[in-house]
């Protein structure tokens, strides 16, 4: 801590002025401290919120694009150092322990079924075809916790447009990498791999899904699904797909990893739903990372607005 | 020789007691200095539980202990270590009830009802309850030694709903929960072996069905 009154301190490691003013709401509630565990100091200690200078930085990375909330966004090391991606494993540190073993070049993204220009795509084509913006969004974890995190990248819409989907694509089944030797979590059985993920069509055509490469204006880490993943801000986070090597386009309804391993308590659908409680969770509310007191969840993590239409006249209880 | 026998006993309680200690003082001092990672409230939780069901596991071991080794020592550590995984319950009932949930009660009263990992770990907390505050040499006597031990083989009750509990509460990697159900199963198979023997071991008495009293 005394290392931050160093007069050459880089400007990456200055608290922001909002984050400072508000450190003190960090010790509200003196209720956590009759406990005898006073975790509210935690929250004295100023956080690094600017990524580490060894990514590359993205072009156009700072570009504001629509949807973003003006939320305090979770500290970099958070969002990098907390998180699930059981392929690198099933602790919350271990994909950041074990991100370097994941090789992310060579790497291509293939396109196929129905479409009429199926085609595999290389990372950095993929990267350079669109102009990348920031999405600065809420994400909702189905073990009650949230971040606001600001990823890079573009909307899957127009990419899909530019593949010309048939008339029989109903759905988009998403694939991660497999290679056991790369991600050791492929060597236990915590999960079928690959992991598969899918959206209906047109919730792969709606403007708030993304594909990122990058986030804080730097390129992914892999711990957080390097080089390109999914972002489904108004469902729970596992629907994002990481390190995605396929898109296929098909008529009926894929199978998805989570649903796979336990399909009374994760649907297809997923979406944030503080109505329907997870059998280990009650989805009321959430830990918003680096906050102290739970926070009331919000339907459809809050963009309601923009989605709530997709679903008119389904039972969100029945298809969860 | 003997003395010297009394002694050792004593510094190795001393020791087990202090070194059961120092995991909560860990967990302390991080919470303190930050240092428990983006989600402190449930790493604290997490790591507490862990140390809960290994302590539970540590009291429960040394009568297995003693039948394997026929030391008789680790028997004088069994209400230290109970206590201490009553206080380590406590602790981690604590962060849940005033921390986690900040004192809802009607949140915490539908996790019990409704959470099947919690109402198997409230239930256990629950009944360790009686279990510590019959702890005592005093609460022994006025109970009888017969009806102090047949309420406090409600431990085995306890330690199998604490390792449910674990079981239940991962989404998929059972590997660690597992492990403790291994160790449990283990302890209490030693255990059961150990009252199968017949009583006067002298003379294999089993294969003669007429001596073999009837169990109760």
């Amino acid at each position: 801590m005394p290392s931050i009154w160093r007069p050459d301190l880089p400007s990456s490691e200055i608290t922001p002025e909002g984050l400072y003013l508000r450190r003190r709401d960090f010790l509200a509630g003196g209720a956590a401290a009759a406990t005898g565990l006073t975790f509210g100091l935690a929250g004295c200690k100023p956080k690094v919120v600017a990524p580490p200078a060894e990514l590359p930085a993205l072009p156009g990375a700072t570009k504001p694009g629509p949807f973003g909330t003006a939320e305090p966004r979770t500290p970099y090391k958070d969002v990098t150092t907390y998180n699930n991606f059981y392929e690198l494993g099933t602790d919350k540190s271990d994909p950041a322990a074990n991100a370097d073993r994941l090789k992310t070049r060579p790497w291509t993204v293939a396109f196929e079924g129905e479409i009429a220009k199926p085609q595999v795509i290389d990372i950095d084509a993929l990267i350079a075809r669109f102009p990348l913006e920031e999405r600065v969004y809420r994400l909702r974890c189905v073990e009650a916790w949230s971040m606001v995190i600001p990823w890079v990248g573009f909307p899957l819409g127009p990419l899909i447009k530019q593949l010309e989907p048939t008339s029989r694509a109903k759905y988009v089944a998403f694939t991660t990498k497999l290679a056991p030797d790369e991600m050791p979590g492929q060597k236990t059985s915590a999960l079928e791999w690959p992991y598969v993920e899918g959206l209906r069509m047109d919730e792969a055509l709606h403007p708030l899904t993304i594909l990122a490469v990058g986030l804080y204006g730097r390129v992914l880490p892999n711990q957080d699904g390097a080089p390109v993943r999914l972002v489904v801000p108004w469902k729970y986070g596992f629907k994002s797909i990481k390190s995605i090597v396929r898109v296929r386009f098909v008529e009926t309804q894929p199978p998805t990893s989570w649903n796979r391993q336990n399909a009374h308590e994760y649907g297809f659908y997923s979406n944030v739903n503080p109505e329907v409680d997870h059998p280990r969770w009650s989805q009321a509310n959430e830990r918003r990372i680096g906050e102290l007191r739970r926070r009331v969840t919000l339907a459809f993590n809050g963009y309601g607005n923009e989605v709530a239409g997709l679903y008119a006249g389904m039972d969100l209880r029945k298809n969860f | 020789m003997a003395a010297r026998r009394q002694w050792l006993s004593r510094l190795a309680k001393v020791a087990i007691g202090a070194l059961a200690m120092v995991p909560a003082a860990r967990i302390g001092w991080l919470a303190w200095a930050g240092q428990l990672g983006a989600n402190p409230i449930a790493e604290a939780m997490n790591r507490l539980g862990f140390w809960t069901l290994t302590l539970l596991l540590a009291t429960l071991a040394p009568t297995p202990i003693q039948v394997v080794t026929g030391w008789k020592w680790p028997l004088r550590l069994r209400r230290m270590l109970g206590l201490e995984t009553f206080l380590y319950v406590c602790l981690h009932f604590a962060v849940y009830l005033g921390v986690d949930q900040f004192f809802d009660l009607p949140a915490i009263g539908k996790d019990i009802v409704k959470r099947k990992f919690i109402t198997v770990g409230f239930a256990a907390f629950l009944l360790l309850i009686p279990l510590a505050l019959t702890s005592t040499d005093g609460m022994v006597r006025r109970l009888g030694f017969a009806r102090w031990k047949r309420l406090h083989r409600l431990v085995y009750l306890v330690a199998g709903l604490g390792v449910v509990h674990f079981v239940w509460r991962v989404k998929s990697d059972l590997r660690q929960p597992l492990l403790f159900a291994a160790a449990l199963a283990a302890l209490l198979v030693i255990r059961v072996l150990k009252t199968w023997r017949p009583p006067h071991a002298s003379r294999p008495a089993r294969s003669a069905p007429a001596t073999s009293a009837p169990r109760a």
